[in-house]
């Protein structure tokens, strides 16, 4: 990520051998749970194949802040049960929604602000908006997003900028 | 007995996942434009998908099987949320406008300037 991408700003997680060491445990973990073989030549192939694979990311100056997001993983996965359930919500209404005889909708485009700064917390904000059926994230732009709801209550929810702020903090953890 | 328990609940997670399912396919038919039509097939993805695979996990007896149902619930709740956003930012850039209900539109809704035009 030389010279493009790092509009966000260079994460203070920026540590190469930490995010390498990350990536290739989690490399090997999929190795071992995908196979569930424990026998010495297949252990000994994985193992060539996880340097193998480091080796090429490496060249390819692919491990960095955002190949292999470390430094946010355990915030990441405090966030986790509060979006499924804010998911889990969403999915009861707009099913709601669709199966009411009224059809009560009324979809609107809006912009909402963004407080994240590196690209790969706005990633996960547009990502959280888009994975909670009622908002769809459609565009975004330094500092704003541009969002579809389905009615005003989405919209209203994103507007009040919970989800927002819970991003940032996942992000500020780095 | 656990196992009698095991298996309500799976087919309990099943059967709801199935009707998130069936009422996503339905929201696709039923709403009016493009853009509500995404919040629908979101149902699909999420509650769907998830609920599915959370009763299938309950039937696992093989530790491997139950860690592949679980990466295939990473891995969509990665994929999902990119393709929704990539289909709903190509058809803003070619242009395509929102379907509005009657009535007063939401405050902020960014084209209701247009409309008055």
């Amino acid at each position: 990520m030389n010279g493009h991408g790092n509009e966000g700003g260079q994460s203070p997680g920026y540590r190469p051998i930490i995010h390498g060491i990350g990536l290739g445990l989690v490399l090997a973990a999929c190795w071992l749970l995908l196979s569930g073989y424990f026998q010495f030549l297949l252990l000994a192939l994985g193992a060539a194949s996880v340097v193998f694979c480091l080796w090429i990311a490496m060249r390819m100056d692919l491990i960095d802040h955002e190949g292999a997001p470390v430094h946010i993983t355990w915030a990441a996965l405090r966030y986790l049960p509060w979006l499924l359930w804010e998911i889990v919500k969403a999915n009861i209404d707009v099913a709601r929604r669709v199966i009411h005889p009224n059809l009560p909708i009324a979809p609107s485009l809006f912009d909402a602000p963004v407080s994240q700064q590196t690209d790969l917390g706005q990633a996960l904000y547009a990502n959280s908006i888009t994975l909670t059926p009622g908002t769809v994230s459609v565009d975004l732009g330094p500092g704003v997003i541009r969002v579809h709801a389905l009615h005003d209550g989405a919209a209203d929810g994103v507007l009040e900028g919970e989800m927002d702020k819970r991003v940032s903090a996942v992000e500020g953890q780095g | 007995m656990i196992e009698l328990a095991l298996d309500i609940l799976s087919w309990f997670f099943l059967l709801a996942g199935s009707a998130f399912v069936l009422i996503g396919a339905f929201g696709m038919w039923r709403l009016p434009d493009f853009y509500s039509r995404l919040h629908p097939a979101g149902l699909t993805d999420t509650m769907g998908a998830g609920l599915v695979l959370l009763g299938l996990l309950l039937q696992v007896d093989d530790f491997t099987v139950g860690v592949k149902l679980a990466i295939i619930a990473v891995f969509l709740l990665v994929t999902s949320p990119t393709t929704g956003h990539a289909t709903a930012r190509a058809a803003l850039a070619s242009g395509l406008r929102i379907w509005q209900a009657p009535g007063k539109p939401h405050a902020a809704n960014a084209e209701r300037k247009d409309d008055d035009e």
